[in-house]
């Protein structure tokens, strides 16, 4: 096991950030932590990175473990925090060099590492990081975490308010990283990236909903989703939710996630309903359950 | 040892490239020392009086000639009635009236006394009270010079000399001062927000997750200010040397191997300050308030120490620059070797000890 964590649980005075938290990530593997904001990720990463001691439970790390061996998992880690932390008075290339010195490593050494990354930022390495865009401060900062070739590299939510191209980019890098046999272990607000993830674990409130592929967690999925959309979104929720019938509705994009109490759903009944609430341009269709479907019924 | 240069080169980075730190740094230490220098003095020259003269004879005008004769006053004005040496105060100029009584010359040779009046406007009593010595010394002189010849039967004549600063030269008092409070504030305060800074911005978060021991981050933030700070004793010492003319007596690397001890000793307190501050505000607070305060009050730079109450006279001997002035004055004013201060010194080692004890004890080497 490249992570393991049994029965972790952690407090902050009187709140509990986490609870009982159980899961194991394989070497090699690109494992996502999925959950809202406040469910407990950025604790999970601090105590896998020996910076916060867990209250109970136990957890290795590359085979250390994270209270006795801290120093041994320091060297041997890759961390990004959630926030930008690197020294936004030194260029590029002066941040780079120091987390490269710092490790006992040198650029050179590791070069083929980053070199996919570093390329992109590259034009702009006598800049000082403070006046980087927001996609290029994460690339940075994922070079700084890869210089000294770590065996496990832990991301904090690393795609936070970074635009969608970026966001792509920095995920077709993770999955080249993967290839070199690196465990990543990744955390994201966003579901769309879940599906990027070789196994993700669902978090609420600082416990785990579910583990498991992306898609066998949409498999798992107990009810057909159906789009819906009309002329008056607010009005559309607003009658679902009166409708009769109803299991959840939650918005999605320019549509709504429908599903029905019952196994026989006829889609002219639901569309005769609308029309009758006063709705019109209403469209219903069989929809693929996805991540944010899984989390919101996990949820529930 | 590469990753502590390393680390080193990062905090010169850091530091050259923060116009406010550099202003702190270079500015603040020739601001202060020209100010103390210059402005801030006890000695009294030029200073504005009146006179007024009720017997207006020879003895009289002899005496005031001897007073407007010599460069520390300056006779402004002449007045003829009691009524107006209150007025005249009141205007502020005039900082001293003499008022020489009836008959001077006469009542002197008949009754061999005679009297003169020194009325001095106390709002500021320092001055005051240097006026007054001025004056009566001036007076004795004169009495002296008449006198001669004239046996008395027996006679006290004090003979006083300043040693060390024999022209009473304000500047040699505060220089040493000037020269604590920048050392103590660039060490204790630049250290201090340095690493507060690390822990606002996260980068400490990424620190502590490294092959770094918390002993050579500390190391690597305080190498620099080491230097730093030796820069700038030095600079204060040119300055007072050149500008004040103040001698260095004592031994020059005697006075660099106590600054950097002091130096030392105030890093250590920097550390401290910012294993207990979160932020670089809260540390530029407790440097100011903690720091500087206690070294400009008790610390005997400015009130001295003797005439403190019983309870702030104990106090003052927590203060680590309290034992670094008696040191440096000692060096500087009185040419003292390592055989007078050692006590003062081994104090400031003990002090030393005391906080980077503290301070490696209360390092965190994770978040909380």
């Amino acid at each position: 096991m490249s992570i393991s964590l049994s029965n972790i649980s952690k407090s902050y005075k009187k709140v509990k950030a986490v609870q009982d938290i159980s899961f194991d990530v394989n070497p090699g593997e690109l494992f996502g932590l999925i959950g809202p904001d406040g469910a407990g990720k950025t604790t999970i990463f601090r105590i896998l990175t020996t910076l916060l001691i867990p209250d109970e439970g136990t957890a290795k790390v590359a085979g250390f473990d994270i209270v006795a061996d801290y120093k041994a998992i320091r060297s041997s880690v890759g961390y990004m925090p959630g926030r930008f932390s690197l020294y936004q008075d030194l260029t590029v290339e002066e941040n780079l060099s120091f987390f490269a010195t710092i490790f006992g490593t040198t650029i050179e050494e590791n070069y083929d590492l980053i070199e996919d990354i570093y390329v992109q930022i590259a034009p702009f390495k006598n800049r000082r990081a403070g006046k980087l865009s927001g996609g290029m401060k994460q690339k940075l900062a994922l070079c700084c975490a890869l210089i000294h070739k770590p065996k496990v590299l832990f991301l904090d939510e690393p795609t936070t308010g970074v635009d969608p191209v970026s966001r792509k980019e920095f995920w077709e890098m993770l999955k080249r990283l993967q290839k070199k046999g690196i465990t990543i272990l990744v955390s994201t607000p966003y579901m769309d990236e879940a599906a990027l993830c070789d196994r993700i674990a669902l978090i609420q409130n600082g416990a785990i909903l579910d583990i498991d592929t992306p898609k066998a967690i949409v498999s798992k999925f107990p009810k057909t989703i159906y789009n819906v959309g009309a002329n008056n979104m607010y009005k559309l929720i607003q009658s679902l939710q009166d409708y009769e019938h109803l299991y959840s509705v939650f918005p999605f994009g320019e549509f709504v996630h429908y599903t029905d109490q019952r196994e026989s759903f006829e889609i002219a009944e639901l569309k005769s309903y609308l029309e009758k609430a006063g709705l019109t341009d209403i469209h219903i269709e069989v929809a693929q359950a996805n991540i944010e479907d899984a989390f919101m019924e996990l949820a529930k | 040892m590469k990753r502590f240069i390393g680390f080193i080169k990062k905090e010169f980075y850091h530091i050259f490239r923060d116009r406010r730190s550099l202003f702190i740094l270079f500015g603040m230490p020739i601001a202060q020392i020209l100010l103390f220098g210059f402005a801030i003095t006890n000695e009294i020259n030029n200073v504005d009086i009146a006179i007024l003269d009720h017997s207006k004879d020879a003895t009289t005008e002899e005496i005031i000639n001897k007073i407007s004769a010599s460069k520390y006053f300056t006779i402004k004005q002449i007045i003829v009635r009691e009524a107006d040496i209150e007025t005249v105060f009141k205007k502020g100029k005039i900082k001293a009236v003499l008022n020489f009584e009836k008959d001077f010359s006469k009542n002197l040779i008949k009754e061999q006394k005679a009297t003169i009046q020194i009325i001095t406007d106390a709002t500021d009593p320092n001055t005051a009270n240097s006026i007054t010595n001025y004056i009566n010394a001036i007076l004795q002189n004169y009495q002296q010079s008449k006198n001669k010849g004239i046996q008395i039967d027996y006679q006290i004549v004090p003979q006083t000399r300043m040693v060390y600063n024999p022209e009473l030269k304000g500047v040699f008092m505060f220089v040493p001062g000037v020269m604590t409070i920048i050392l103590m504030l660039v060490s204790a305060m630049m250290t201090s927000i340095s690493i507060t800074r690390e822990k606002e911005l996260g980068t400490m978060e990424i620190l502590l997750v490294s092959p770094l021991k918390p002993f050579q981050v500390i190391i690597g933030k305080v190498v620099p200010y080491i230097f730093l700070s030796l820069v700038n004793a030095t600079v204060i010492v040119l300055l007072s040397i050149f500008i004040f003319k103040m001698p260095v007596a004592g031994s020059l690397f005697l006075l660099g191997a106590e600054s950097v001890l002091f130096i030392i000793t105030s890093l250590a307190l920097g550390i401290l300050i910012s294993t207990i501050a979160q932020t670089q505000q809260a540390a530029m607070m407790i440097s100011l308030m903690g720091l500087m305060l206690p070294v400009i009050l008790l610390s005997g730079f400015i009130f001295p120490i003797a005439s403190m109450p019983i309870p702030l006279q104990i106090i003052s001997n927590i203060i680590p620059a309290k034992w670094f002035i008696i040191i440096i004055k000692g060096i500087m004013l009185k040419g003292v070797g390592i055989t007078y201060v050692w006590k003062e010194t081994l104090i400031l080692i003990g002090m030393t000890l005391f906080f980077i004890g503290i301070s490696v004890k209360k390092y965190k080497i994770r978040l909380e």
